[in-house]
């Protein structure tokens, strides 16, 4: 378990679309990355595509994670191995409590590696779910209801940290989870992710914009345009797209776009 | 094709066009209430009722109320009358409904001795809970006054056919004013193949008391044969009383399962009334809230489950007969393999039952190719102001939910398991007890294994 995740050459199409056209990253324990990009470059592509959406293809390429073959998995086994995905759009499972589903998946990872796991007794569970709750500043009868069911933007993004913050992976992406929050949500949510970070997680954050940067930091920087990540840096770069815009990315990587 | 084919192949279709009548005759009627010790106006009645019942058509796809549901393999021809088999009960069945102080339990075995536990307390409050041997000694004057008067004994074939033929019965009376806050529980228990078993089930809950009642039938699977059952249930629940009735059934897959409900609710009366059918191999259950009263409130919901080759019917009508009634039902399903479910519902609004507020959904999940659903909501209004509205869905498990549950290291069983867990959650919430719903979501998980298992 060395926690590594490496993205080498991949290509990945939706319905026979090409959107990812050669993607390289690696995300190590400990780092955490941010991968911006105007809209519709394939960002979210890269997410599930890495989670294991079945409706992402991947035609070229390999993703070794822990030194595995990630590609060969379902999603949860991907999940099981310590990559987390936080949903841009939680769904909702109605009729199903957030305690229920977060005992559900917690046994789940348990079993995994001791088939003869009876689950997670009550106590424990309860103890390890108020903490987690308290890092986010949940109230403690978010637990009872159903999960993303009704829930604002906010409750849905910080329900997806609480699942982050209980499952515990090496590897976290977060796609857009600074979408539709509010200035105080946003803070919340990000504190719960600083809160959670540490040497042994890796993050990757998925963003349109600058701002969730202000609250945590990332020491690596890319720009995606057109399915490839065009530009790495450190956070100087997340500072000059907050200045200039996308613009000057656009006009030096011109070729990649009219490639589209 | 000669003609001799011709001819055979047209002497089947005729036979297997209705099913065949019961064989049972007017001195078998004689026989059973002579045995029970029931005095002559009992036996009266129980002679009309056969004939009513003999003169009444066996029900065939011809009738809108049948028209999805094929009886034509019932074995009504092979059928004795005859005891339940002596088989200890399903464990299950006697697991405490919660608390010590359960309020009493009856389990009813039709044609052998009945088994009760509790009531000490309940006779001090006037309380009656007993089968029906005890009622004909005991409690004739509440016979006389309630049997069949919420559903008619000739009203249909197999109302007919459970009030000549009942083997057995529960009496229960709530004295007015009495709030028992413990649970009773009924349990109609009758293992066995090749016969008939019948009962009656009535409820008084007179003015201004309370009551909650779990009602359960069932019997082993049985390897082999086939068995039927006739029910009726009648729920008389006076002005301001309030009746919480959860019924369970899980008769073996060998089980022709028909019964005959209703309630009838005075001014201010409420009920609520849960449904949760896993068994039988056939089901066809009229369940109906007769709202008679001003104020009367009914909400009835059902969970129902199947596999294999189970046909489950139900069919509803919520009346408002009153002013200022509110009737709210909520039925789902969910169905694997080549397994079917009918639902056929109706809203009726009396002339003049103004203010009327009734809601009716149905809702199924298809979980094989092969299963169906058929969800027939329907309105039928005659006065102007009331506020009535219905609805039906059938579809399966969506794909998005199961990922995104699967991103969180569920295996596909399980994020699919989990989803019908939660689609029937709203159909728990309804029983009133913490430890009721205990009890049935355990019910339910064990058909949902059983469901699994079977892939």
């Amino acid at each position: 378990m060395n926690g590594k995740l490496e993205i080498r050459d991949l290509h990945v199409s939706v319905e026979d679309k090409p959107v990812l056209k050669g993607v390289d990253l690696t995300v190590k324990p400990g780092e955490v990355h941010a991968l911006m990009g105007p809209n519709a470059t394939g960002k979210s592509t890269l997410a599930y595509a890495l989670m294991g959406h079945p409706r992402y293809t991947i035609t070229q390429g390999e993703v070794v994670f822990n030194g595995e073959n990630l590609l060969d998995k379902d999603p949860a086994e991907r999940s099981r191995a310590g990559l987390f995905l936080a949903f841009q759009y939680p769904v909702a499972i109605p009729g199903v409590s957030v305690a229920n589903f977060l005992r559900t998946a917690i046994n789940a990872h348990r079993r995994a590696l001791d088939p003869e796991y009876k689950g997670i007794p009550v106590p424990e569970f309860r103890t390890l779910l108020k903490q987690k709750m308290d890092l986010l500043e949940m109230p403690y009868e978010f637990a009872g209801r159903y999960l993303n069911d009704g829930f604002s933007g906010g409750e849905k993004k910080r329900a997806e940290i609480l699942q982050l913050a209980t499952l515990e992976p090496t590897v976290a992406i977060l796609d857009e989870t600074d979408s539709g929050l509010d200035i105080d949500a946003l803070r919340i949510v990000s504190e719960g992710v600083n809160a959670v970070a540490g040497p042994n997680l890796g993050i990757l954050i998925i963003t349109h914009y600058q701002r969730i940067l202000n609250y945590i930091k990332p020491e690596f920087v890319h720009i995606m345009l057109n399915g490839r990540i065009v530009e790495s840096g450190g956070s100087d770069l997340a500072k000059q797209l907050e200045a200039q815009g996308y613009a000057w990315v656009r006009e030096k990587h011109g070729e990649a776009v009219s490639e589209a | 094709m000669t003609k001799s084919s011709v001819k055979r192949k047209f002497t089947q279709k005729k036979l297997s066009e209705v099913a065949p009548e019961f064989p049972f005759t007017l001195e078998d009627v004689t026989n059973l209430s002579e045995r029970l010790g029931e005095p002559a106006w009992l036996r009266e009645r129980r002679l009309s009722a056969w004939q009513a019942h003999s003169q009444l058509p066996m029900p065939s796809m011809q009738d809108e109320a049948w028209r999805r549901s094929d009886i034509r393999k019932l074995p009504s021809d092979r059928l004795a009358l005859k005891p339940a088999e002596d088989v200890s009960l399903d464990p299950n069945l006697l697991a405490p409904l919660g608390g010590e102080d359960c309020g009493g339990r009856l389990v009813l075995r039709p044609g052998l001795p009945s088994q009760s536990t509790g009531g000490t307390e309940l006779s001090e409050h006037g309380v009656v809970f007993c089968d029906w041997a005890t009622a004909v000694r005991e409690h004739e004057r509440l016979l006389r006054e309630h049997l069949g008067s919420v559903v008619r004994e000739s009203e249909a074939k197999f109302a007919a056919l459970a009030a000549g033929l009942m083997q057995e019965g529960a009496l229960i009376y709530v004295p007015p004013g009495v709030k028992l806050e413990s649970p009773l529980h009924t349990i109609i228990w009758a293992p066995g193949s090749g016969g008939l078993v019948a009962t009656r089930l009535m409820v008084i809950v007179d003015q201004n008391a309370e009551l909650t009642l779990v009602h359960e039938t069932g019997s082993p699977l049985q390897p082999q044969g086939e068995a039927v059952y006739a029910g009726m249930v009648e729920l008389h629940v006076g002005e301001g009383a309030k009746l919480s009735f959860v019924e369970l059934q899980h008769w073996g897959e060998h089980v022709w399962n028909f019964t005959h409900e209703r309630a009838r609710l005075e001014s201010n009366a409420r009920i609520e009334w849960v449904f949760g059918a896993v068994g039988s191999r056939f089901t066809k259950t009229y369940a109906d809230l007769d709202l008679d009263g001003e104020g009367a409130e009914g909400r009835m919901a059902a969970f129902y489950i199947t596999d294999g080759e189970q046909h489950l019917d139900h069919d509803t009508q919520q009346n408002h007969l009153k002013p200022h009634t509110t009737s709210d039902l909520l039925f789902k399903g969910a169905l694997r393999n080549r397994s079917r479910s009918v639902w056929q519902g109706m809203i009726y609004v009396a002339p003049g039952a103004q203010q009327a507020d009734g809601y009716q959904m149905n809702r199924n999940l298809i979980l094989s190719d092969d299963a169906r659903a058929d969800s027939i909501p329907g309105l039928e209004i005659l006065a102007d102001d009331v506020r009535c509205t219905h609805g039906a869905t059938v579809g399966r498990l969506e794909d998005e939910p199961i990922f995104y549950l699967m991103t969180r290291g569920l295996e596909r069983e399980t994020a699919e398991r989990l989803m019908i867990d939660g689609f029937f959650t709203p159909i728990l919430e309804r029983i009133p007890l913490e430890d009721l719903r205990v009890r049935t979501k355990a019910m339910l998980h064990r058909k949902l294994n059983e469901l699994t298992s079977h892939g």
